[in-house]
C-alpha cells in the first residue's frame, strides 16, 4: 500500500479517535453543568433482569416504577436487560455517576451477592433497594431489603388448582430451585391437600428465567401426563398460561394477571402490586426515615393479590379459599407446620412445631415436600 | 389417585409428538438452506432470519387484527407467514450482496448476519412482546382417541403439513425443471455455469433470498403457533442445527424432513423425562439435540474422502 | 486459482479470506468501518426518531467522557481481549472457531474444581493451579473442535457453536448438581475458592487484573503469530495447505495448536471471572463474552495487537449502552444493532483487504492522494499486481 496514502490515513485516524475522545471529555463538562440544576429532583433508578414489557416478573416491578414516576420531584431512569453479573455493577455505577441517582432499586434476586454488597461498600451515599435479599448483620448499611410473601398466594392457588382438577395431578413450571422458588412449589401442594389429601404436584424445572420453548414443552408433556392444572414461577408466565388454554387444561398465574390470556382456564393468580410499596420507600427516603430491613410485604399491606377467580372455580371453592385468605391477612394461618415430610422420606418439620410465614428460618428452605414429584438437586 | 395420565407412555409420545412440533422450524429452515447450499453458497445467518421472520409474522398478525378485526383472526396468521419470509428474504439479500463481493467470507457474514437479524428483530420487536396475535390453525387428526393426550399429540399445524408438501416438491424442482437444473449447475461448477451464460451471483442471489423467506416461514411458526408469542428468547439454535442438518441430509430436501422429525423428537426428550419424574441430569438431557447434532456431524464428515452429494462449489472461497 | 482445487473440497471449509492484515491496514480498516458503521447507526436511530447526535454524544461520552467512563471501559473490554483470542488465533490456520462462550464456562468451571482440589495448598498455588487448569480445560474444549476438523471434516463454526450450548449444559448440571454448594441455595453455585484465593485489582486502579492478563496475552500471540517462526509456519498452513504439506509443515500440528491456545485465552477470561469477581462458578459466567469476543477479532482483522484498542473501543461501545437506555431511551437491543451493523461493515470492507492502493479510481482520494504524494505518480496497472 502507497506508503503516503497509509501515512495520510494514519493521521487523520488518529486525528478522528482524538477528536471523538475530545469531544466526549469536552461535553462531559457541559451536562455535568445542566445535572446539576436538576440536583433538587431526586433521581431513583431502576434495574431489571429482563425486559421491562415480559408481561410478568419485570414488569410488575416496572409498574412500581410508573407509581414512583408519577411523584412530583422524582426522575426515574431505567436500565432493563442488566445481566446477574459484573454488568450490574457498571449499570448501576452508571445511574449514580452519569444520571445521578442517588436510591436503587435492584429488582432482581441475583443481583444482591455480590453486587449490590460490593457497590454499596464503593457508594457509601448511595441507598440501594434489593428485592429479595436477607440483609445479616455486618452487611453494608446502605442496603435495603424488601420482599413479599407471595407464597401464601401460592398456597391459595393450590387449593383453587386441587378444587377445579378432577384428575388430582397437578403441575408446576419452575425456572430454578432457589429458595423463594422452593417456597412456591411447597405452599402451592400444601394448599392443594388441604383440599384433595391425595393431590400431587409435578415440577419440571426449565433451568433458566425466561425459556419459552422448554417452558411450552413443559406444558404439552405435564398435560401428557394427566395432569390439568398448570401453574408456574418463571419470568413471563404468557407462555404457559398461553399453552395450557391452547391445550385445554386450567392454569394460576404469578406475577400479573394473566386471565385475558385463558379466558376458561385461568382459575386465579398471584400478583404483585409493587407500586405502594414503592412509593412509600420513595417518601421514606426523603424523608431521611429508615429504610426497609429484609422488610416482607404481604396480603396485609397489599403488597400482593390474589387475581379475582374465573370461572372454572367452583363457587364452595371460592368461599373457602376467601376464609383462609382473611385469615392469612389477619397474620394467624400457619401454612408450614409439622409433622411436615419431604418427598424423600425425612421430615422437616416436627410434630408441635409450626412456622409463621413471616419466620426468618424458612428462608433455608431447601426440600421438596412430599406429594411433589421432583427433585431440587440436578 | 384418579389416574387419567399415560406415565411412562409419556415418554414416547411426548418424543412423537414433539418431534411433530418442534420439527416444523427445523424443516423450513433445512428446505431453505438446501436450496441455498445447493447453489454453492453457505447461509449461517439462518438464525437471524428465523428470529426476523418470527417478529415480522407475529407482529404483522397482530397488526392485521388490530386494524381489520373482521378478517384479522382468520387470515392474520397467514398474512404473517407471508410477511415472515419476505422480511427474512431481505435479510437473504444483504447476506447474498455482501457473499457476491470479491474475497468476502460467507462464513463470516453468516455469522454477521445472525448477530444483525436477531439484534434488529429484538429492537423492532420491543412492543411486540405484551400483546397476542392470532394463533395459526391446526387440524385434529386425533378425533379418533378418547386420550386427550393423544388427541393433543395428533393435532398437527397447517404448517408442518406445508412443509412436508414442500420437500418432495423441491426435489422434484431440482431434477426436473429448468431454473432447478441452473441452480444445481451453479453449485455444482461455476465455470460451467458461466460457460452456459448464467449469472453465478444473480443465481445465488435469488436462491439464498428463497431460502431465507423460508427460514422466515419456519420462524413465523415459533411466533404464531408454539410456543405462540414473541419473545426475546424464541431462538435457541434452531437455525444453526438446521444447517448441520441439511449435511447431515445430504442436500436432499426428503431427508431434510426425516433428519428434522429426528431433532425435534431430541428435543422434547428433556421435559418429557422430568414431566415422569426423572429430573436427575435434566441439563444434560436438556442438551439432547446439540449432542445428537453433533454427535451425527462427527459420523458423518470425512476430512478425504468426498462427500457424495455435496455441491461442487460449496466452500469454495469466492476468488 | 481453480486448477489449484483439483481435489474436490470437502465441508471442512478452508478459508483462505481471514489471512489477517497487518497492523496499520488492521487499524485503518477498522476506522473506516467504524465511521460507517455510526453513519448508518444514525439513520436507523433516525427512523425510531432519535436524534443520531445525542447518540454520538452519549456513547462518546459513556466510552470515554470521564474518568468513571474509562473505568467502565476498561472493565468491559477485559474479557474481550481473552475472547477474541479464540477467533484469531485459529484464524491463522483458517479456521473459524465461534467456540469462546463456552470455553469461558468450562474455564471458570475447572478453576473452582482446581481451588476445591488444593483446600489446604498457599494462596498463590491454588492461583497457579486454577490458571492452568482452566486453560487447559479451554484449550482442550477447542482443540476437540479443531481436531473434528482436521480428522473428520466436520465445519468447526458449526461444531465449535454446538459446543457452547453443550459447555452451558454441563456447567449448569455441574452447578447444580455434583458440584453444588449447599449454602448456595439462593443463586446454585459451585464450591468457592476461598477469599484468600481471589485475584486483586491492578495495584493503584479499581479494574482486576483479568485487563493485564489480557493484554500480555495479545502481546504474547502476536509475538507468537507475527515474529516467529511458529507463526510463520501457521500463516503458511493459513494460506494453503497443499504449500504447507509440500513444505513438510504439520498442518494438522499447527492447527491443533491454535485451536489449543485460543480456547486457552478465552477460558482465562472465565478462570479471571471465577476468581476475580465471583469466588465460585455459576451462571453467571455465561454472559456473552464469548459472543462478543467474535466481533473484536473480526473488526480488529484477526490482529493480536489490534485486539487491544479495539476491545477498547468496543467496550466502550457495549459500556455505554446504559447511558444509551437512560439518556436516549433507545432500546436494550439498540447496541446489538450496532454491533451487527459493525459486523457486516468490517466484512464488506474486506474486499478492499490488501487492495487498498486501487482506490486511486475513487476520484476524491485520488485528490488527496495528489496532493499528499505531490503530484500522481503513475501506477502500474490494474491486475498487474494483483495479489
Amino acid at each position: 500500500m502507497n506508503p503516503t496514502i497509509r501515512t495520510l490515513t494514519r493521521r487523520a485516524a488518529c486525528a478522528a479517535v482524538a477528536a471523538i475522545v475530545a469531544v466526549g471529555s469536552f461535553g462531559c463538562d457541559k451536562k455535568e453543568a445542566a445535572s446539576s440544576d436538576a440536583a433538587k429532583t431526586l433521581t431513583v433508578g431502576f434495574i431489571y433482569v429482563g425486559t421491562k414489557d415480559d408481561y410478568g416478573y419485570n414488569q410488575a416491578h416496572a409498574g412500581g416504577a410508573a407509581a414512583v414516576k408519577a411523584m412530583p420531584g422524582v426522575n426515574v431512569i431505567e436500565a432493563e436487560k442488566v445481566a446477574e453479573t459484573k454488568d450490574a455493577q457498571q449499570s448501576m455505577s452508571t445511574m449514580i455517576e452519569q444520571g445521578g441517582a442517588s436510591l436503587i432499586f435492584a429488582t432482581s434476586f441475583g443481583y444482591f451477592d455480590p453486587h449490590v454488597k460490593e457497590i454499596a461498600l464503593k457508594y457509601p451515599k448511595v441507598t440501594f433497594l434489593h428485592a429479595g435479599g436477607i440483609l445479616k448483620d455486618g452487611d453494608p448499611p446502605n442496603i435495603g431489603t424488601y420482599f413479599a410473601y407471595i407464597d401464601e398466594l401460592e398456597y391459595l392457588c393450590g387449593m383453587a388448582g386441587a378444587s377445579a382438577s378432577k384428575t388430582g395431578k397437578l403441575g408446576y413450571i419452575a425456572a430454578k430451585p432457589i429458595t423463594p422458588v422452593l417456597r412456591d412449589i411447597n405452599a402451592y401442594e400444601l394448599g392443594a391437600k388441604s383440599i384433595n389429601p391425595k393431590c400431587t404436584l409435578t415440577v419440571i424445572f426449565t433451568g433458566d428465567w425466561f425459556l419459552p420453548n422448554e417452558e411450552a414443552n413443559a406444558v404439552t408433556n405435564l398435560a401428557d401426563q394427566g395432569i390439568d392444572v398448570v401453574s408456574g414461577h418463571v419470568d413471563s408466565p404468557k407462555v404457559f398460561i398461553q399453552n395450557a388454554e391452547k391445550r385445554g387444561i386450567y392454569c394460576c398465574g404469578y406475577h400479573y394477571n394473566g386471565s385475558t390470556l385463558a379466558p376458561k382456564g385461568y382459575l386465579t393468580g398471584a400478583e404483585w402490586d409493587w407500586g405502594p410499596m414503592y412509593v412509600k420507600f420513595v417518601n421514606d427516603f426523603k424523608a431521611g426515615k429508615p429504610m426497609p430491613h429484609n422488610y416482607m410485604g404481604s396480603l396485609k399491606d397489599g403488597a400482593v393479590k390474589l387475581s379475582p377467580f374465573g370461572p372454572a372455580v367452583p363457587a364452595e371453592a371460592q368461599t373457602k379459599i376467601e376464609a383462609v385468605k382473611a385469615l392469612m391477612t389477619a397474620g394467624t394461618f400457619q401454612m408450614f407446620k409439622g409433622p411436615l415430610m419431604d418427598n424423600k422420606g425425612k421430615e422437616v418439620i416436627p410434630a408441635g412445631k409450626a412456622f409463621d410465614d413471616q419466620d426468618p428460618a424458612l428462608w433455608g428452605m431447601n426440600y421438596l415436600v412430599e406429594g411433589v414429584v421432583g427433585s431440587t438437586g440436578s | 389417585m384418579p389416574d387419567s395420565g399415560i406415565g411412562l407412555w409419556g415418554v414416547p409420545l411426548a418424543i412423537f409428538s414433539g418431534a411433530i412440533r418442534n420439527s416444523t422450524p427445523f424443516i423450513f429452515v433445512s428446505l431453505g438452506e438446501t436450496l441455498t447450499e445447493r447453489s454453492g453458497r453457505i447461509n449461517l445467518g439462518q438464525e437471524g432470519t428465523l428470529v426476523m421472520g418470527a417478529m415480522a409474522g407475529f407482529g404483522v398478525s397482530h397488526l392485521t387484527e388490530v386494524y381489520w378485526p373482521s378478517v384479522g383472526t382468520a387470515l392474520g396468521p397467514w398474512f404473517g407467514v407471508i410477511c415472515a419470509g419476505l422480511a427474512a428474504a431481505v435479510l437473504g439479500v444483504i447476506h447474498a450482496w455482501l457473499c457476491s463481493q470479491p474475497r468476502v467470507n460467507d462464513i463470516a457474514v453468516g455469522i454477521g448476519i445472525m448477530i444483525f437479524g436477531t439484534g434488529l428483530a429484538f429492537y423492532l420487536g420491543k412492543p411486540l412482546v405484551g400483546p397476542t396475535a392470532p394463533q395459526l390453525p391446526a387440524i385434529n387428526l386425533g378425533g379418533w382417541s378418547s386420550s386427550e393426550p393423544v388427541r393433543a399429540a395428533l393435532r398437527i399445524n397447517w404448517l408442518f403439513f406445508i412443509g412436508v408438501a414442500v420437500a418432495p416438491l423441491m426435489a422434484w424442482w431440482f431434477k426436473n425443471t429448468r431454473w432447478g437444473l441452473i441452480v444445481r449447475t451453479v453449485g455444482e461448477s461455476t465455470d460451467a455455469a458461466r460457460a452456459m451464460g448464467y449469472s453465478v451471483n444473480s443465481v445465488r442471489l435469488y436462491a439464498t433470498a428463497a431460502g431465507a423467506f423460508l427460514a422466515g416461514v419456519g420462524g413465523s411458526f415459533l411466533s404464531l403457533y408454539y410456543p405462540g408469542s414473541w419473545n426475546e428468547g424464541l431462538n435457541s439454535g434452531q437455525g444453526l442445527m438446521a444447517v448441520a442438518l441439511v449435511i447431515f441430509a445430504r442436500w436432499n430436501p426428503i431427508y431434510c424432513v426425516f433428519a428434522a422429525l429426528l431433532f425435534g423428537g431430541a428435543k422434547a426428550l428433556g421435559p418429557a423425562l422430568q414431566s415422569i419424574g426423572v429430573s436427575k441430569g435434566h441439563y444434560l438431557f436438556d442438551a439432547t439435540p446439540y449432542i445428537l447434532t453433533l454427535l451425527i456431524m462427527i459420523a458423518t464428515c470425512s476430512a478425504s474422502r468426498n462427500l457424495s452429494g455435496a455441491p461442487g462449489e460449496l466452500g469454495k472461497a469466492t476468488a | 486459482m481453480s486448477e489449484l482445487n483439483a481435489t474436490r473440497p470437502t465441508l471442512a471449509f478452508r478459508t483462505k479470506r481471514l489471512i489477517p492484515a497487518s497492523f496499520i491496514d488492521a487499524m485503518i480498516i477498522s476506522f473506516v468501518a467504524l465511521v460507517i458503521s455510526l453513519a448508518l447507526f444514525g439513520l436507523f436511530v433516525m427512523f425510531s426518531g432519535v436524534n443520531p447526535l445525542d447518540v454520538y454524544y452519549w456513547m462518546g461520552r459513556g466510552a470515554f467522557g470521564n474518568s468513571y467512563a474509562w473505568r467502565n471501559t476498561m472493565i468491559h473490554a477485559a474479557p474481550l481481549l481473552l475472547t477474541a483470542l479464540c477467533v484469531a488465533v485459529p484464524a491463522r490456520v483458517g479456521m473459524m472457531i465461534i467456540g469462546g462462550e463456552g470455553c469461558v464456562l468450562l474455564g471458570g468451571l475447572f478453576a473452582a474444581l482446581a481451588a476445591h482440589m488444593l483446600p489446604n495448598a498457599p494462596p498463590l498455588i491454588v492461583q497457579i493451579a486454577m490458571v492452568v487448569v482452566g486453560m487447559t480445560a479451554g484449550g482442550v474444549w477447542i482443540g476437540i473442535a479443531g481436531a473434528l476438523r482436521q480428522f473428520r471434516g466436520v465445519n468447526e463454526t458449526i461444531s465449535s457453536l454446538l459446543m457452547n450450548y453443550i459447555a452451558l449444559a454441563i456447567l449448569n448440571h455441574c452447578v447444580e448438581g455434583p458440584m453444588h454448594d449447599p449454602t448456595s441455595l439462593n443463586h446454585p453455585s459451585s464450591w468457592p475458592i476461598g477469599a484468600a484465593n481471589m485475584f486483586g485489582n491492578i495495584p493503584g486502579t479499581e479494574i482486576h487484573v483479568g485487563l493485564l492478563f489480557g493484554i500480555i496475552a495479545c502481546v504474547l500471540c502476536s509475538i507468537l503469530m507475527d515474529h516467529s517462526s511458529v507463526g510463520l509456519a501457521t500463516r503458511v498452513v493459513g494460506g494453503n495447505v497443499r504449500a504447507a504439506r509440500v513444505a513438510g509443515i504439520s498442518v494438522a500440528k499447527y492447527s491443533l495448536m491454535a485451536c489449543f491456545i485460543g480456547g486457552a485465552a478465552a477460558a482465562l477470561t472465565g478462570v479471571v471471572e471465577v476468581a476475580a469477581v465471583h469466588g465460585h462458578a455459576n451462571d453467571s459466567l455465561a454472559a456473552g463474552y464469548g459472543y462478543a469476543g467474535i466481533l473484536v477479532a473480526f473488526v480488529a482483522r484477526q490482529n493480536p495487537l489490534a485486539i487491544i484498542p479495539v476491545a477498547i473501543l468496543l467496550g466502550g461501545v457495549g459500556g455505554s449502552g446504559d447511558l444509551l437506555q437512560m439518556q436516549v431511551h433507545l432500546n436494550s437491543a439498540s447496541v446489538q444493532v450496532f454491533q451487527g451493523i459493525l459486523f457486516l461493515v468490517i466484512l464488506g470492507l474486506d474486499t478492499w483487504a490488501g487492495r487498498l492502493h486501487e482506490i486511486r479510481n475513487i476520484w476524491a482520494l485520488r485528490i488527496i492522494s495528489k496532493y499528499a504524494s505531490g503530484g500522481y505518480k503513475k501506477r502500474p496497472a490494474l491486475g498487474a499486481a494483483n495479489a
